[in-house]
């Protein structure tokens, strides 16, 4: 099978341009003429490629107009394809027809660059709501982003369901819970859900657009409060596409304890999750049991870095916190109390047949859903998607051991909730593997500001999925643009398509088994 | 069954046997919650969680306050689902511009007299995030706040000993 590099080149020929200024170097950037970027879509799509992420940047300061950008993957090859756009009528063709995800991704260019995807037929903006003034595109460079906004009239449309009996519910912004707010709008017939909504954006805090007023150190700050359940993951996403842009290579021991920090957050969100599923189905014993793990677990984050959520751990050239032996002897004490536990509680969960009654084929997100969706991670895994960047992105130490990838092919809620099962057993292996072999030396090297006009794209495998960071440097090597798309962006999707057919009672257990970041969506 | 209950009792009581640096903040927290909302909240003090924009990093340290090792409950603080039984609102931030209006909605649902308290770094100055087009900031720029729990996030014994300074008040 010819790489994707090849495919493009075949197929677009001369029109497909090879940039260089992208790192890392293995990943090829071309440029096309924005005439042809669906083209190029259509090239990825028939090579079965998967959409990653598809965003667009102001390059006004460096003479230019916009810039619309598409990464693409399969297996362990990633490509990008750009094409300029001028700044008079920054237009380009949608590639929604090819790939699902885009829908989102181009209504939100739309609403935060103003790019115009032609062809996209839904105008609804995204994150951005109907009562944000006319023409406010915050992420251009010509908008202040001090700007105090007024509020307009404006309503979303949402899509409707008639008929006799049809009944809509509408939840949120402000949920019942102690979680994040969005709205969900639910068709229904009796129990049964037809149809449901989701209408995201609560949570936007412009966090694009302020890494444009930071410096790169200050960078790993704001990435790390992307969202704060996956605060390693989104710091390292974010110092690994820094590192990429200005040549960096951080001291050896850093990466493994940045694999360490990332498996540990793997660990504590995965049991927190297991937990809160156990509990929307009413086994309030195994949500008690699985936080108590948890809680264990954060607590001896705070001991050893002094952070619960090891927060700020890692800034670009390395990480700020080392581990001595003690440490590590503390931590492999843990694991081993843990991981009893553990495997106690999981055979509680599976000889549970009143669980077991309601976790089954509910929320089933089929294989071909799954793939049309170009989900990731978890909710990946367990619709028969065998998804991990730390396979198909590796840094050290995962090259050197790679990690058991837990791939089901059910789909439902039993499904996500034993790939967390599977991935924990994995985690604690790893967190054993790395501190066996922990090398010595320094943590942290300096970093060096990059040259103007280069970017970088980094994937770290988040415990909820795929992180994408792309960064770009400007005029005078500040950060000109920072792109992040948290998996939740594609998730939500899933979510969406899996409800169809099941009781509005059994939503909250379908929504904690994808636990989408409303943050890490809304930005 | 039987596994469930031999995992009880092998787990027995976990909410008292605190790890060391905290078991004597929290108790003597606890005792004093206690007393505090048996005397001005005829045992019960109902708190709302608001996310007004937060990064979830606020809600997990919540969420962490009922887990069986804190154990608020008994203390008599519950979390409730609605804002029309509350006495209290923890609300996390920054105000995000689309969650001004249903901050102030939920606001003006919760019945008076009530306590607006503003979690983590983010709810008390809009830390990182700051003020901006999609930012408003600090809870107090949109609505009244009668006490601020700092912290990025507050640890769960932070958010007990907050609650604690703004009842006793």
């Amino acid at each position: 099978m010819s790489t994707l590099r090849e495919r493009m080149t075949t197929q677009l020929g001369a029109a497909a341009e090879p940039l260089a200024g992208c790192s890392p170097a293995d990943i090829p950037l071309f440029r096309v003429p924005r005439e042809q970027f669906n083209e190029a879509a259509r090239t990825m799509k028939y090579a079965e490629a998967r959409l990653v992420a598809e965003w667009a940047a102001d390059e006004t300061p460096f003479g230019r107009g916009f810039a619309v950008y598409a990464c693409y993957n399969r297996g362990t090859e990633f490509l990008l394809v750009m094409s300029d756009l001028p700044e008079d009528e920054p237009s380009f063709p949608s590639i929604y027809k090819k790939y699902v995800s885009a829908w989102r991704f181009e209504r939100q260019m739309k609403s935060l660059m103003g790019v115009a995807p032609l062809g996209l037929p839904d105008a609804r903006p995204w994150i951005k709501h109907e009562d944000w003034p006319p023409n406010t595109w915050p992420l251009r460079k010509s908008f202040d982003p001090k700007t105090r906004m007024a509020r307009m009239k404006g309503d979303y449309r949402w899509v409707r369901a008639e008929g006799e009996g049809v009944y809509e519910i509408p939840v949120g912004p402000v949920h019942a819970g102690i979680i994040e707010p969005g709205h969900f709008r639910f068709q229904a017939v009796g129990e049964e859900i037809l149809n449901l909504e989701a209408r995201l954006g609560y949570v936007h805090k412009g966090i694009e657009k302020r890494f444009e007023a930071l410096s790169w150190e200050e960078g790993a700050g704001l990435a790390g409060r992307i969202s704060g359940d996956t605060t390693i993951a989104h710091a390292l996403c974010y110092c690994r596409a820094v590192e990429a842009v200005t040549g960096t290579a951080p001291p050896e021991r850093s990466h493994w304890l940045r694999a360490l920090m990332l498996e540990r957050e793997r660990i504590a969100n995965h049991l927190g999750d297991i937990a809160a599923i156990c509990n929307d189905v009413a086994f309030a014993f195994l949500f008690f049991q699985f936080n108590i793990l948890k809680e264990r677990l954060v607590r001896t984050n705070y001991r050893l870095f002094r952070h619960r959520f090891m927060m700020d751990l890692l800034v670009p050239g390395g990480v700020t916190a080392d581990l001595d032996s003690q440490g590590i002897e503390e931590i492999l004490g843990e694991l081993y109390a843990l991981s009893g536990e553990f495997e106690r509680l999981v055979v509680i969960y599976d000889n549970n047949p009143s669980l077991e009654d309601r976790v089954r084929d509910t929320g089933v997100l089929s294989p071909e859903k799954a793939r049309d969706l170009g989900v990731v991670g978890i909710v990946a895994r367990a619709s028969g998607q065998a998804l991990d960047s730390r396979i198909q992105a590796p840094f050290t130490p995962y090259d050197l051991f790679p990690p058991r990838v837990t791939v089901l092919h059910s789909g439902d809620v039993h499904a996500r909730a034993w790939v967390r099962i599977e991935e924990v057993r994995a985690s604690i292996k790893l967190i054993r593997q790395i501190l066996t072999e922990l090398p010595e030396g320094a943590v942290r090297l300096p970093l060096t500001p990059p040259e103007p006009d280069r970017s970088g794209l980094a994937l770290v495998e988040g415990w909820r999925g795929e992180i994408a960071c792309w960064v770009q440097s400007g005029p005078r090597g500040e950060i000109n643009r920072c792109m992040v798309r948290d998996p939740s962006s594609v998730t939500w999707l899933g979510l969406e398509q899996c409800v169809h057919g099941n009781i509005v009672p059994d939503f909250p257990v379908c929504n904690k088994s994808f636990n989408a970041s409303y943050s890490g969506n809304d930005l | 069954m039987l596994r469930i209950l031999h995992q009880i009792f092998r787990t027995g009581v976990v909410t008292e046997p605190l790890p060391t640096e905290v078991e004597a903040e929290i108790v003597e927290i606890g005792v004093r919650l206690e007393a505090a909302i048996r005397r001005k909240f005829r045992r019960s003090l109902v708190i709302r969680q608001v996310d007004a924009g937060s990064c979830n990093g606020c809600e997990l340290e919540i969420h962490a306050i009922n887990n069986a090792i804190y154990n608020c409950e008994r203390f008599g603080i519950h979390f409730t689902a609605s804002p029309r039984f509350a006495d209290m609102l923890l609300v996390t931030g920054p105000v995000s511009f689309n969650m001004e209006i249903a901050l102030k909605r939920t606001y003006m649902a919760t019945p008076n007299p009530k306590i607006v308290v503003a979690v983590g770094d983010c709810g008390c100055n809009g830390c990182i995030f700051g003020e901006s087009y999609a930012s408003l900031g600090r809870i107090s720029n949109v609505i009244p706040v009668d006490a601020h729990i700092t912290g990025c996030p507050p640890t769960p014994t932070d958010l007990l000993l907050g609650i604690l300074t703004v009842i006793e008040r």
